[in-house]
């Protein structure tokens, strides 16, 4: 069996106030990514979902921070690595694309020079020839006139547009990992479409592993072939995604899923309707104790 | 870029104009006693004769459109009138002084940039430090401080008991005599300026693309130099540029404290001697340099900051 | 609202000088003017004269308790001067907009161009010195600053639900204006105002200083200072104290008026000057 990429096992991380961690937000979360997966989270907003990948970066803020468990990245804990390793492999070995492409571009640089940066950080080049590896950075993520657009101010670009600029960036150095963060949610219906795919082919072809982060089912189904659903700071089922989307077995799936439209799905009594989540689960409060994890089969793991 | 420029430096005629004019409504709700007030020293009765005399001198005895039309007329060849004291040229009054109220002026905003800028740098990259404190405190306490008392006990420690500097006046116009005045002329810019720095900064670090940044493995270092300064410089530029406003007008109360041969002094003066042509050419001279930083300042925002010039 | 220590030490002090002001004629040991007394004259502080007393023989703390008066007053009434100005012709021009907008906005950055000190002088060069002339000019110099944040707040609750539910209600423009856009901007306007009044008591002591304001012997604390000059190396107490005086008034105007900015909007913090 291969070794894990990234192998998360009881994280616990909260609000810290003085000295004790007081309100917990992670309650011992656990899970694994393999070399090449694409590792979906999914989960409503504040289910932990975000700090999760925040704790990978290492790019929690102050009040946040955590109070037990690993990170092994390649068998190294992230959590105790020196600050200086830490920053050679953030950006380089594991990237992230955040959710709002508006605002996660300095506005008074140029896109070409923000792409360079990460050849000049990681790689060492020159800023002439980090600016030519900009272009082709650009290039590969189709935007059309790459020379031109590199001399682009990010105002001057579409949402889509900026969107591919940030997976040029993250994908600049070749990573092991990808984090992306609701990358498409800001986005038009049909761009997301687009960026999903491009995210989807360039990982494939580069063997790049993805932590994909979303709320919407749809969008995980459509990139990962493994998925988590987080609750409350809990990670309360994983699964195979089409085992997962076939027999959920945890109460909490179940309701996302019933919330989920489905094209012609029809039940015995005709049309099916969309449910709302809270009538499908009896008391949120109990939860949390039930927990179904799928093992992994031993052949699995790696682009299928 | 040109021809933003172009329509910049045009935008300042139409404000110029609406200037001389309420300057000129300001100055002729009283008529006729400027004359008559000229000679009020209270120790003599004034002269009947001598204000009709001067009445006829000054055309001030004329109906108000006509003495607004030859008040244009002579703006426009840059004829900013006589003086009442001295018969001289105002221009040449204003010319004579101009060197020294600009050198004081630029010295003061140096002054007040170098040290406030870093400082509020620093002070936002540690909030809650000792050093943030302690520059906030005196922040508000310069900002709260009349300056011109200020300078008063800096004339008293620096130049009457420890005989370092000159006390007063322009001496041989050498840097010595300028330190007292522009250093206490920065204050208040210096004060207002590393507040705006620090909050400018603040905002900034906040901002996703600073969160972007780290993601790419920057240093703290990197990501200040290469994403924070500039646009902090956006705000920063923009204050400079209005305290100028403010730094001409309390430039007035410097230069008479340190007795400098400024523009300042010479309003005042002319304003306690009631000598309206200075004062109105002054007035309008002062209006004018603030409106032309305040478009160099918008010049140099747009180079900055690309979004500017889209519009 | 949560208010923090930087509010109440300006509470405190503008108190203070409240207080100060109003208590003058009780608390002061001397008259203001009338106990001039050139035997006594620039003597250092001891238990009789507090501060000392000046070149006139004249009491320095009692010429200071009196000079709260004066600066309160010209703080006080310039700049309700100045809210009143501000926010009729912010608010108007926000509400009617069109060729009264265009005038209005004309007009602010006019006066916008002119140094508020400056403009102050021109008026006390029309007005002549003394009280009075000192109240028009603080009044007129700062109301643009005001009129600009009516006329945004004003833009803005134009769009809201319950203004516009009021005009078609039929509410006269006066009425909607006047119970519906100020009671909801009231918030900023107090903040201006707070920290007008420290740059009026700023601009008085000026103005008194270089001779255009107060006259003497009327004791307002930037006329204290003129004489100042001449006397410091004797005796710098008379330096000392007035300008303390209006350091800390002034500190107590400004913590006030931030304290205030801050608990109602965080996030407009040291925006305007």
């Amino acid at each position: 069996m291969t070794a894990p990429l990234l192998d998360i096992s009881e994280l616990h991380l909260g609000v810290a106030v003085g000295r004790s961690v007081n309100r917990p937000l992670l309650k011992g979360v656990s899970f694994q990514i393999m070399p090449g997966e694409a590792y979906g989270l999914v989960g409503e907003s504040g289910s932990g979902k975000s700090v999760t990948t925040l704790a990978v970066m290492g790019l929690l803020k102050k009040p946040l921070a955590v109070s037990g468990g690993e990170i092994l990245f390649k068998g190294q804990n992230l959590l105790e690595l020196p600050k200086r390793e830490m920053r050679r492999l953030r950006g380089n070995r594991i990237a992230m694309i955040f959710q709002e492409p508006m605002t996660a571009l300095n506005p008074l640089s140029t896109i070409g020079r923000q792409i360079a940066e990460m050849f000049v950080l990681h790689q060492g080049k020159s800023w002439d020839e980090a600016q030519k590896l900009a272009v082709e950075a650009l290039a590969s993520v189709r935007v059309p006139n790459p020379d031109r657009r590199a001399r682009n101010y990010p105002h001057q670009m579409s949402g889509g547009l900026r969107q591919r600029v940030m997976i040029a960036m993250a994908l600049a150095c070749n990573p092991d990992l990808l984090i992306a963060d609701e990358p498409t949610t800001a986005l038009d219906v049909t761009v997301q479409a687009e960026v999903l795919r491009l995210i989807k082919e360039l990982c494939a072809e580069r063997g790049t592993a993805v932590l994909f982060i979303s709320h919407d089912l749809g969008v995980i189904a459509s990139i990962c072939q493994r998925v988590g659903v987080m609750y409350a700071g809990c990670l309360v089922e994983e699964n195979e995604t089409s085992a997962l989307f076939a027999t959920p077995r945890h109460e909490y799936t179940r309701g996302l899923l019933g919330a989920l439209p489905r094209f012609g799905s029809r039940s015995l009594h005709g049309r099916k309707r969309l449910v709302d989540i809270d009538s499908i689960i009896a008391d949120r409060s109990k939860l949390t104790e039930t927990r179904f994890i799928a093992s992994r089969s031993a052949e699995e793991g790696g682009q299928p | 870029m040109l021809r933003f420029t172009l329509r910049r430096v045009l935008q300042i005629i139409p404000t110029v104009v609406v200037v001389a004019l309420l300057i000129f409504v300001i100055f002729s709700v009283v008529p006729g006693t400027f004359a008559a007030s000229l000679f009020a020293d209270g120790r003599r009765a004034a002269d009947p004769q001598m204000i009709a005399r001067l009445n006829e001198e000054f055309g001030l005895n004329k109906p108000l459109m006509e003495r607004f039309v030859t008040y244009v007329t002579d703006l426009a060849q840059f004829d900013l009138g006589t003086s009442f004291r001295t018969r001289q040229p105002v221009i040449d009054l204003i010319n004579d002084r101009m060197w020294a109220s600009l050198q004081l002026a630029i010295a003061a905003m140096v002054f007040a940039l170098v040290i406030s800028v870093p400082l509020g740098f620093v002070a936002a990259l540690r909030p809650g430090s000792v050093l943030d404190t302690v520059t906030m405190i005196g922040a508000v306490s310069g900002l709260s401080m009349p300056q011109f008392w200020l300078g008063l006990l800096m004339m008293y420690l620096f130049a009457l008991q420890l005989n370092w500097l000159p006390s007063f006046g322009y001496g041989d116009g050498s840097f010595r005599n300028l330190i007292l005045p522009a250093v206490t002329l920065g204050v208040t810019p210096l004060a207002l300026l590393a507040r705006t720095t620090r909050a400018g900064v603040l905002d900034v670090l906040n901002a996703d693309f600073i969160r972007t940044a780290h993601s790419k493995g920057m240093s703290e270092a990197k990501v200040v130099r290469w994403h924070v300064a500039r646009n902090a410089l956006v705000l920063i530029v923009t204050t400079v540029g209005l305290q100028f406003g403010s730094l001409i007008g309390q430039a007035v109360v410097i230069e008479k404290l340190f007795a400098w041969p400024g523009i300042g002094s010479l309003l005042v003066d002319s304003v306690a001697s009631r000598d309206i042509p200075v004062v109105q050419g002054t007035i309008l001279v002062i209006v004018l340099w603030f409106l032309v930083i305040n478009t160099a300042v918008d010049l140099i925002y747009a180079a900055i900051d690309p979004r500017i010039k889209q519009e | 609202m949560r208010l923090g220590f930087n509010f109440w030490l300006g509470a405190g002090l503008t108190t203070l000088v409240i207080l100060a002001g109003i208590l003058a004629p009780w608390i002061a040991p001397f008259d203001p003017v009338l106990d001039a007394d050139l035997m006594n004259s620039e003597l250092p502080p001891d238990s009789t004269f507090w501060f000392g007393t000046d070149g006139q023989g004249r009491d320095v703390y009692t010429r200071i308790l009196y000079g709260a008066q004066i600066s309160l007053t010209v703080g006080i009434v310039s700049q309700v001067i100045n809210s009143i100005i501000g926010v009729t012709l912010g608010m108007t021009a926000g509400y009617w907009g069109g060729w009264w907008d265009d005038l209005v906005n004309g007009f602010t950055n006019v006066m916008l161009a002119i140094p508020p000190l400056i403009f102050a002088l021109a008026v006390m060069a029309v007005l002549g010195p003394g009280l009075p002339s000192l109240l028009i000019a603080l009044g007129l110099t700062n109301w643009s600053w005001t009129c600009r944040i009516a006329r945004s707040s004003t833009l803005s609750l134009k769009s809201l639900g319950y203004v516009q539910a009021a005009q078609t209600l039929g509410y006269g423009d006066l009425r909607i204006m006047f119970t519906q856009i100020l009671p909801n901007m009231m918030g900023p306007i107090l903040v201006m105002a707070t920290l007008g009044m420290g740059s009026a008591v700023l601009s008085e002591a000026a103005l008194s200083f270089l001779g255009l304001g107060i006259q003497p012997p009327f004791p307002s604390w930037g006329s204290m200072l003129t004489d100042a000059r001449q006397l410091i190396q004797l005796a710098p107490w008379v330096a000392i104290f007035p300008g303390l005086a209006i350091f800390l008034s002034v500190l107590g105007f400004n913590l006030l008026g931030d304290g205030l900015r801050d608990s109602l909007d965080p996030h407009m913090r040291t925006r305007t000057p």
